[in-house]
């Protein structure tokens, strides 16, 4: 493996170079673009307001808001951006995704701060906010890690998604328990998951296909439900109606000023994703399990000739994915509005799986990959607050353009396992 | 003796056409089949009545004397249910004798013995006897009652599909008799207007499939037909209103070719990503998808939302690039069938005289194979991700200008979405594609009446599709189901592999 990424990487070392150009080059036109459009566009003595406070009650003391001269931090942005860019024409970064993580994020703030310019900005809202969008999508990234680590790709965590978001709020409904909501959205997805399973693995039908019809199952069947039995107001109200889980604060961390409302006043969906997170991540890279897995994922046949039971570890594969996809899609409707609307989803099983490639088939990338999208979601949504007539059209589409960038390979190439999609058959 | 032998010959090979036709038709046709039965469960289970039977205690009864609260009511309670709640749908049953007689509460009237009037049901609610009147049963009392229900909403349901679909036997025999002997041609017309309606949903289809099936062919999985539909329709649409006074034999082809250019334009930009980047084009083509309707939610806003109107709607198309209609008012069937008839013939003379679709399809079968004879895989992906996105686009542009005449949002119920079973039913092949566009169109077109005949939502249509991917991807279970045996002449359909990166 590491033999082969080292000869590619002799091989690529002309695209390479280009690629390090490609990307001075845009460090530079980011600078240039901020100093162009967002410091000449603002006048000297205007000042920019963040709100370093949450907008809802919280733990935290309430600290100053940020306030600061809008131009001057607009040049010394750009400043940076321009510097970045040389460097890396002259010399070169080691890590250019990270680089350019960082040339974006000051695009991003330098936005803001232009946009915020003689008003004022909740910083802290939207961060919180970004980190409940990246939640169903980090949900998605890690269901389609542990699929794809075992070689088994998971477009279905769309299908999956949507159909647990369904199942999980009729249950709460019906019962009254958020809980019992949550774990029959977890097991509907574990369902699908071992239908995906049954079909890729038993039937080695093309995974792509499979997921497909699971994905036009779902709308079609969420769709049914939803026309013929919610389109009742009375029937509406009992199965589709829940309660949603409210905020907890952690006690000592939620106190910390912006970091506490950020990170520890959120509802129970953001925890358990940390928790899938640290689970996923320890499993995957140090136990037995997870070792398995992924020589699975890599090399089957040898898995196998070393008593490796690939089919099974497919099958608990593909069902943890669905029952990840289905906490994912929980959170849609008991964790956010505590209703099921037809298609809710809106692709995020798709944008996951997306961060899934973006992070590098890794539980830890996958999550910053879902933070970036998740910013993007919640920073069109305060945008559209900040600047009234925006066309906002553009603005939705952007986590879907983002996606392409990332899938195109723009920022760093992604290697999939190397049986990814392969059905495995047995001599 | 040689005669003999050739006309032998000749007879096998024959034989062999049409048992390999068979057998190629055999497999879909059983998943459509299991597709539609799989349905009508859904349907039944669906059904309230068959619900409220399935419930554990769904129907109390009204004893005359103890009341025992699980499974019974006093008759106050009853008589209150029976005022404030009694619905139509309700099953009221009124007991003569040592037997009950049920009757369904229905609006009006259609079979005497079965059924009772809403008001009347009302009126009889209140005169309500302890012991002689019970709110029906519970399953394990009258099971066959809730199989009764359960086969009478399905039928119900496909009867409804099919009347809205093809048409009302009785009424086309009495339109054509009428048209026989009067000259009166209109209801004659107006009975054929379900089916002429089929094949103009089946149109889209056509071209949708088509753009799937090109790109299955290539190795390329298109999801993408929605939105390149979206763009070729919107650009046509524009085209359509805005270029002015030209004459109908220039408008409409130049209409329909903008429709091509904006599908082709979405469909080449995730095939170039994918010949370039190697990323894959499931995802890129959904994306693009959103892309698409947000871009159209804006257009329709904006650039291009007709003056005055408050709805995000485009003005109207000119009547010059219209696709002329083949009969009068109530028949909406348009020239877009001709259309999609040549593209058929199209692209099948592509894919199998020519040298592009020979280095498509080689493409599609083993790209190794295609690199190795001197193919340019890249140019082959660019390729078949325009020519399936101009076949979208063309369906799109055949929608505003065969149908609507202007672009709204969300006039595509889903052709392209629905393509995607289609082109796997019709097995990749064009005709195949026009089979099974065939059956979509009308599936689609008598669902609308489903749901308002039968109430059974147009979803159905879709979970069927779903099943029907199933059970053509994984013919072994359609196999298992029906102990076929396999043929081995059937290939496996490979369609994508990995993420490509």
């Amino acid at each position: 493996m590491s033999v082969a990424a080292a000869s590619q990487k002799l091989i690529l070392s002309t695209s390479e170079k280009r690629r390090r150009t490609i990307f001075g080059v845009i460090f530079l036109l980011v600078g240039i673009l901020i100093i162009w459009f967002f410091a000449f566009e603002s006048k000297p003595g205007q000042l920019t307001t963040f709100g370093m406070n949450p907008g809802f009650a919280s733990n935290a003391p309430t600290i100053p808001d940020l306030i600061f001269p809008t131009q001057p931090v607009l040049y010394a942005l750009g400043l940076i951006a321009l510097f970045m860019g040389g460097w890396q024409l002259a010399r070169g970064y080691k890590s250019i995704g990270a680089m350019f993580g960082i040339v974006f994020g000051l695009f991003v703030l330098a936005f803001l701060a232009w946009a915020a310019r003689d008003k004022s900005f909740n910083m802290v809202g939207m961060l919180q906010a970004t980190l409940v969008r990246a939640t169903p999508i980090a949900l998605g990234a890690f269901s389609g890690v542990i699929a794809e680590r075992a070689a088994v790709i998971n477009i279905a965590i769309e299908g999956m998604m949507l159909a647990a978001a369904l199942v999980s709020v009729v249950v709460a409904s019906a019962t009254g328990s958020l809980w019992l909501g949550m774990v029959a959205g977890i097991i509907t997805g574990g369902v699908l998951g071992l239908l995906h399973g049954v079909m890729a693995i038993q039937f080695k039908v093309d995974q792509i296909i499979s997921g497909t019809a699971i994905n036009i199952l779902a709308t079609g069947i969420t769709g049914f439900v939803v026309k013929r039995f919610f389109i009742d107001p009375n029937i509406n109200d009992k199965f589709n109606h829940s309660q949603i889980f409210p905020p907890i604060q952690i006690p000592v961390l939620s106190a910390i000023p912006v970091i506490g409302p950020i990170l520890f006043s959120v509802n129970v969906l953001p925890y358990l994703m940390f928790i899938v997170l640290i689970a996923l991540h320890i499993t995957l890279f140090y136990t037995r399990w997870g070792l398995r897995t992924i020589a699975v994922g890599e090399h089957p046949k040898a898995a196998d000739t070393l008593g490796v039971n690939v089919f099974k570890i497919r099958y608990i594969n593909i069902t943890l994915s669905g029952m990840i996809a289905g906490l994912g899609g929980a959170y849609f409707t008991i964790g956010r509005v505590g209703q099921f609307d037809e298609a809710m989803t809106a692709g995020r099983g798709f944008i996951g799986l997306a961060a899934m490639i973006f992070g590098k088939w890794t539980p830890i990338g996958s999550l910053g990959a879902s933070l970036l999208f998740g910013f993007a979601d919640s920073f069109q949504q305060k945008i559209q607050i900040l600047i009234p007539g925006f066309p906002s059209e553009f603005l939705l589409m952007a986590p879907y353009i983002i996606t392409m960038i990332v899938l195109a390979g723009v920022v760093g190439r992604a290697i999939a396992p190397a049986a990814d999609g392969i059905p495995y058959e047995k001599d | 003796m040689a005669d003999e032998k050739k006309k032998a010959t000749k007879e096998r090979n024959g034989n062999g056409f049409w048992r390999r036709a068979g057998r190629t038709m055999l497999i879909p046709l059983l998943a459509v089949v299991v597709g539609l039965l799989l349905g009508g469960v859904m349907v039944a289970i669906s059904d309230p009545v068959v619900l409220r039977g399935l419930s554990p205690n769904p129907w109390l009864v009204v004893p005359s004397g103890e009341v025992d609260p699980s499974s019974q009511i006093d008759l106050q309670t009853a008589l209150k249910f029976h005022k404030n709640e009694l619905q139509i749908g309700d099953y009221l049953a009124f007991k003569r004798g040592n037997s009950y007689i049920y009757r369904e509460v229905v609006k009006e009237i259609t079979d005497r013995e079965t059924q009772i009037d809403f008001e009347r049901a009302k009126n009889r609610a209140p005169n309500l006897e302890a012991g002689n009147v019970a709110i029906v049963l519970t399953f394990s009392d009258r099971p066959f009652f809730v199989f009764e229900a359960a086969g009478r909403a399905v039928w119900q349901a496909y009867r409804a599909l099919f009347i809205g679909s093809i048409g009302d036997p009785q009424r086309i025999a009495e339109g054509w008799r009428a048209a026989v002997q009067d000259g009166n041609w209109l209801a004659f017309r107006e009975a054929m207007r379900p089916i002429t309606e089929s094949l103009v949903t089946s149109i889209p289809y056509i071209f949708a499939g088509l753009a799937v099936a090109l790109g299955f062919q290539a190795g390329l999985f298109n999801i993408g037909a929605e939105g390149q539909i979206a763009i070729g329709a919107a650009l046509s649409t524009y085209l359509g209103y805005s270029l002015t006074g030209l004459p109908a034999v220039l408008h409409l082809p130049i209409a329909l070719i903008g429709g091509m250019v904006g599908g082709a334009f979405w469909g080449i930009i995730p095939g170039y990503l994918k010949a370039k980047t190697g990323a894959h084009e499931v995802i890129n083509t959904i994306m693009m998808n959103y892309v698409a309707f947000r871009l159209m939610s804006w257009l329709l806003r904006g650039p291009m939302q007709r003056p005055g109107a408050g709805k995000p709607v485009s003005p109207f198309v000119l009547e010059s690039a219209y696709l002329p209609t083949f009969f009068g008012p109530p028949l909406r069937l348009h020239a877009g069938l001709i259309v999609a008839i040549l593209a058929v013939i199209f692209v099948w003379w592509l894919l199998y005289k020519t040298t592009i679709g020979f280095e498509l399809r080689t493409v599609g079968a083993n790209p190794n194979a295609a690199k190795y004879s001197g193919m340019s895989v890249a140019r082959n992906i660019v390729i078949a991700m325009g020519i399936s996105g101009a076949l979208a686009g063309l369906a799109g542009a055949n929608e505003v200008l065969g149908l609507n005449h202007f672009l709204a949002e969300g006039f595509s119920p889903g052709y392209g979405f629905d393509s995607i079973a289609l082109a796997l039913l019709g097995k990749s092949h064009p005709l195949g594609v026009v089979l099974a566009a065939l059956l979509f169109g009308t599936l689609r077109s008598g669902a609308t009446s489903m749901q308002s005949l039968a109430q059974v939502p147009i979803d159905i249509i879709t979970t069927i599709q779903a099943l029907v991917i199933v059970f053509i991807a994984a013919p072994e279970i359609i196999r298992w189901l029906f102990r076929l045996k396999a043929t081995g002449e059937e290939e496996k359909t490979v369609i994508t592999r990995g993420w490509g990166s």
